[in-house]
């Protein structure tokens, strides 16, 4: 079985699905239509079964890049190389899991041009697991934005009724911040003499180039994150989206800029990762307790949960530019819980959605009355979304809490709030849709949950709650590649102008200790 | 008489055309007046012995005919072979097109035939003189071909327009010839380039100057772009992919053999006068499109710029450079065929349409020629994985290996305005109200073209290396 090219088939097998859709024979109409789908659904199942064997035969203990497959490609020092480790093979896992719920609940919502839609699913998951997988720089370029085209194409098919607006800002705002790291790529490639992963890692760049180098990347992922100032396409955009399409934004693409910090701008740049950190703490707090604020204030469903999803990226941020144990594994593991939540939080709004076509908090009200599954699933993921102890949402919180808070005080004092107002604004929202008297005439005929939404929001459900209570399964993978990350970096900041003892308190050998940490203090931290 | 025959030899390419333009034009005049199609066919089978004679010329070969007039190394050999491939497609792209539009004459192609044979003595010019000759050949073919519509006042417009400013750009390239004559005392590149050994000559700077003004008008390349609008939307539409395409890489190439055969010690000279003309194109080529309504004038601004990248690899000065431009200009090509083989695709029973609007709600009434169409645009803007991200890739790397960080910095950022358009399109397609469809019927030759194009895409994808290995070997028998 470890002689399989796992990583290539888990990669490339949504795109042979979506070649499949595409040759199916031109069978239009209702047959053609449900043939798409079931193939689009089974194409993901199977990928997220490889998934699965990949993070079975995937070695925890080594902290190191495993299964790694090599192949020429462009020449030059550029070749398809793939590999994972520790942190990025549980963003492989997640991606193939939300896929099958992001075909699901289309499976009724979407009525015009259904096989393009599915073909543009299949080929955005190839994509999307080709970034996490990526061990060449070039080989992650591609795949990075190749990721713009079918998400162009799915907001700007079947979105909203602004969507061409949305799908503008959505592209131009993420190619501008790429272009400027694609500059960076050809630079590192042109002073390195390869875009290997694994080598540009042991690469010492000159310190000023670093600087710039950090600069350049951080343009790319900071829109991806998006960070505060630059998070205004993603409300745009979510809203505008279809629900399949949030989905996948809010549970793959915005992950996708907090990898890129671990996978580049920490190990590659270590020099400008500490000179920087005080920017990013200075953003990420910023965004948690302005975002926050912003979404207290929103009518939308959806752009409020948008907004929450930035402030949730601000946890993010700020845990990896901690540069300790504690601050990236709960980073890692805020981006992962924020996976399943917030998909799964877009995956209700769509469930009421389909059934009122309005996305106005106004327009629901005491849902609980006809929809008591409902009104279930959605305190569980609204809990989630709070950090309740418990939920998948508390240990990523409470983990880059932690972080800041050896690192710095008042950053983790700052993040702390928002954690206050993350509870004011989830469970505000939760109140006017859920709970009251249904007063409004349309909502007296609401149907509950039909059996397949219940199947697509049932493992989401089943994730948040084992990985809140069991949050060693990810804290166990990511531990060994944070800590070998951490020594890299210690030994490379040595050399930087300021102690790094100033900036960071960098403590070795926490990582068996995070999960029975996080445990203990659960009653302390849930009373908010 | 062993000399003169080893010479033939090396040109036997272009003899064969030579005489083959005029087999052609006698075939048409005695045996096929009425079958233009068929001289056309035998045009492309043309190109194609003519690209298998360049192919058969072995790999390493270095040599020079008719006292170093003549060129004939891998560099020349990828980029005649580039310009081949560009004349044949034009071809394919026209029979159908000149029929319906009831313009189809049999001189087309003997025309195409001699603009060609231009184009590959350009590419092998060893001299001044024999740069100028082949340069001559080609244009005078082109303004011929710009108003070969001669019953439409816009075509003849474009043809006359394109001739009065085609011979001034002429004017100012002898002029400069003879400049760099008058002070290297020579018009061989090989003579020039040790003449300048020693160190800077204003007369020779001046001389390329004007030279490198004669050969920005030929590539459109801002501030020498002004026909370029008006003759591709005037001329007709086979002919406008012809101006787009292969002329553009002939250009590119010839100007890539003047600079580093003839002046590679003035590197520092002519690496200003690039990157402004560079930056120059990109800016304009990106927002001028901006405001474009007719599809064929976008793709004149869009061809500028993408004549502002290329630049950005000639810029470097380096070899890395050179190879870089090759893949550019060959992945542009191709691409340049199939956005054409789209354009003429627009075609409904009143006539071809023009108008970016009739691409509206394309998507729903012709789902697989909008996806044609997503994959070429996608691709002019630069996205991985599709080919033209490959090719701007390779230019701003060597731009930035040389330090270049403002023109790979803004031509960056031009990509992005440049990319607002070409979404534009995109968007309207996927979105737009569909308008009465076009005809369904295409022809088996824009097929062929379209299917190329979309096979060469995903070759680029797969094996990206080939392209850029051949580039490569051809970019290294240019620096000596």
């Amino acid at each position: 079985m470890s002689s399989w090219p796992l990583l290539s088939i888990v990669t490339f097998l949504p795109l042979a699905g979506a070649l499949f859709i595409f040759l199916l024979g031109r069978a239009e109409g209702e047959a053609g239509d449900r043939n798409a789908k079931w193939v689009a659904l089974w194409t993901t199942l199977a990928t997220f079964a490889f998934a699965v064997m990949i993070w079975v035969e995937f070695d925890p203990a080594n902290p190191g890049f495993q299964m790694i497959e090599e192949a020429p490609w462009l020449g030059g020092g550029v070749s398809y190389k793939m590999g994972v480790d520790g942190i990025s093979v549980l963003f492989v896992v997640l991606t193939a899991f939300l896929m099958p719920a992001a075909i699901l609940c289309s499976w009724n919502s979407i009525e015009v041009r259904v096989k393009h839609y599915m073909i543009a699913f299949l080929v955005l998951e190839t994509l999307m697991i080709g970034v996490f997988c990526a061990l060449d720089l070039v080989v992650f370029y591609v795949f990075f934005e190749g990721g713009l085209i079918p998400m162009f194409i799915i907001i700007g098919v079947w979105g909203g009724k602004r969507r061409v607006y949305a799908t503008y800002k959505f592209f131009l705002y993420t190619l501008l911040g790429s272009v400027l790291m694609l500059i960076a790529i050809l630079y590192m490639w042109g002073t390195a003499g390869t875009t290997d992963i694994v080598k540009l890692m042991d690469y010492d760049f000159l310190p000023e180039a670093q600087t710039w180098l950090w600069l350049a990347f951080f343009a790319s992922f900071a829109v991806k994150m998006p960070m505060w100032p630059v998070h205004t396409w993603l409300p745009d955009a979510h809203v505008e989206a279809p629900t399949a399409g949030s989905v996948i934004l809010a549970g793959i693409l915005l992950k996708m800029g907090g990898y890129g910090f671990l996978r580049f701008s920490l190990p590659m740049f270590p020099l400008a990762s500490v000179e920087f950190a005080p920017l990013v703490f200075a953003l990420s707090v910023v965004a948690i307790v302005y975002t926050s604020l912003v979404a207290l204030a929103q009518e939308d469903i959806k752009k409020l949960i948008a907004y929450s999803s930035v402030a949730h990226m601000g946890f993010v941020t700020m845990g990896i530019f901690t540069l300790n144990q504690q601050g990236i594994d709960g980073a890692i593991f805020q981006m992962i819980s924020h996976g399943f939540v917030s998909a799964a939080l877009f995956l209700a709004v769509g469930v009421i959605y389909d059934r009122m076509h309005t996305r106005e908090i106004a327009a629901y009200g005491g849902l609980v009355n006809r929809m008591p599954l409902y009104a279930f699933a959605f305190l569980v993921f609204t809990m989630a979304n709070v950090g309740l102890p418990g939920t998948s949402g508390f240990v990523g919180e409470f983990l880059t809490l932690a972080g800041a808070f050896q690192a710095n005080t008042w950053v983790a004092i700052g993040a702390a709030t928002g954690v206050i107002l993350s509870a004011a604004y989830a469970l505000y929202l939760y109140r006017r849709v859920v709970f009251g008297a249904m007063t409004r005439p349309e909502l007296a005929t609401i149907q509950d949950l039909n059996l397949r939404e219940i199947v697509t929001i049932a493992p989401l459900i089943a994730a948040t709650i084992w990985f809140g209570v069991q949050p060693g399964g990810v804290l166990h993978v990511t531990g060994p590649a944070v800590q070998q990350l951490i020594q890299d970096m210690d030994v490379a900041v040595p050399r930087a102008p300021v102690p790094v003892s100033e900036l960071v308190a960098a403590p070795q050998g926490e990582a068996g200790h995070d999960a029975g940490h996080g445990a203990e203090h659960a009653p302390a931290e849930g009373q908010h | 008489m062993d000399t003169l025959h080893a010479d033939l030899m090396l040109m036997l390419p272009e003899l064969l055309l030579a005489v083959g333009s005029m087999v052609v034009l006698l075939f048409g005049v005695f045996a096929a007046q009425n079958r233009p199609g068929l001289v056309n066919m035998l045009a492309v089978v043309l190109f194609a012995a003519s690209a298998f004679l360049v192919w058969r010329q072995p790999m390493g070969l270095d040599a020079s005919a008719f006292s170093d007039a003549f060129v004939v190394n891998d560099f020349t050999r990828f980029a005649k072979l580039l310009v081949l491939l560009g004349a044949a497609l034009s071809i394919l792209l026209s029979t159908r097109f000149f029929d319906r539009e009831k313009i189809a004459r049999f001189e087309f192609a003997p025309l195409m035939i001699l603009a060609t044979l231009g184009m590959l003595m350009m590419i092998s010019a060893g001299g001044l003189m024999s740069l100028y000759v082949g340069l001559e050949l080609q244009s005078l073919a082109l303004y011929v071909l710009a108003a070969f519509n001669r019953d439409s006042v816009k075509a003849t417009e474009a043809g006359l327009k394109y001739f009065v400013l085609g011979a001034l750009s002429s004017c100012l390239l002898l002029y400069g010839s003879s400049l760099i004559y008058g002070f290297s005392g020579t018009v061989a590149f090989d003579g020039i380039r040790t003449a300048i050994d020693g160190g800077r000559n204003l007369g020779v700077v001046i001389g390329i100057v004007f030279v490198m003004a004669g050969l920005a008008f030929k590539i459109s390349a801002v501030p020498f772009h002004m026909w370029t609008p008006d003759v591709y939307e005037g001329a007709p539409t086979p002919v406008t992919a012809f101006f787009a395409g292969a002329p553009k890489a002939a250009a590119v190439a010839l100007l890539l053999r003047v600079l580093f055969d003839a002046f590679p010690n003035a590197v520092a000279d002519w690496r200003q006068i690039v990157t402004f003309i560079s930056i120059a194109s990109m800016a304009l080529g990106a927002f001028a499109a901006i405001g474009q309504t007719n599809i064929k004038r976008l793709m004149a601004y869009s061809s500028i710029g993408n004549i502002g990248y290329a630049l950005v690899g000639i810029a470097a000065g380096t070899e890395q450079g050179i190879a870089a431009v090759l893949v550019f200009m060959a992945i542009y090509v191709v691409m340049t065929a199939g956005v054409f083989v789209c354009i003429l695709a627009m075609r409904r029973a009143d006539g071809q349409a023009e108008n970016i609007q009739d691409l509206s709600g394309l998507m729903a009434t012709r789902p697989l020629l909008a996806l044609c169409w997503i994959v070429l645009l996608f691709s002019y803007v630069g996205l991985p994985p599709l080919p033209g991200f490959f090719g701007k890739f390779y230019v701003f790397g060597a731009a930035v290996e040389q330090g270049l960080w403002p023109l790979a910095v803004i031509g960056i950022l031009t990509s992005v305005v440049a990319a607002f358009y070409y979404v534009r399109l995109v968007m309207l397609m996927i979105n737009g109200e569909p308008g009465k469809p076009f005809e369904a019927a295409m022809g088996a030759q824009l097929r062929a073209v379209l299917g190329g194009s979309m096979a060469f895409t995903l070759a680029m994808v797969v094996v990206p290396g080939i392209l850029v290995g051949w580039a490569a070997t051809a970019a290294a028998a240019l620096v000596k």
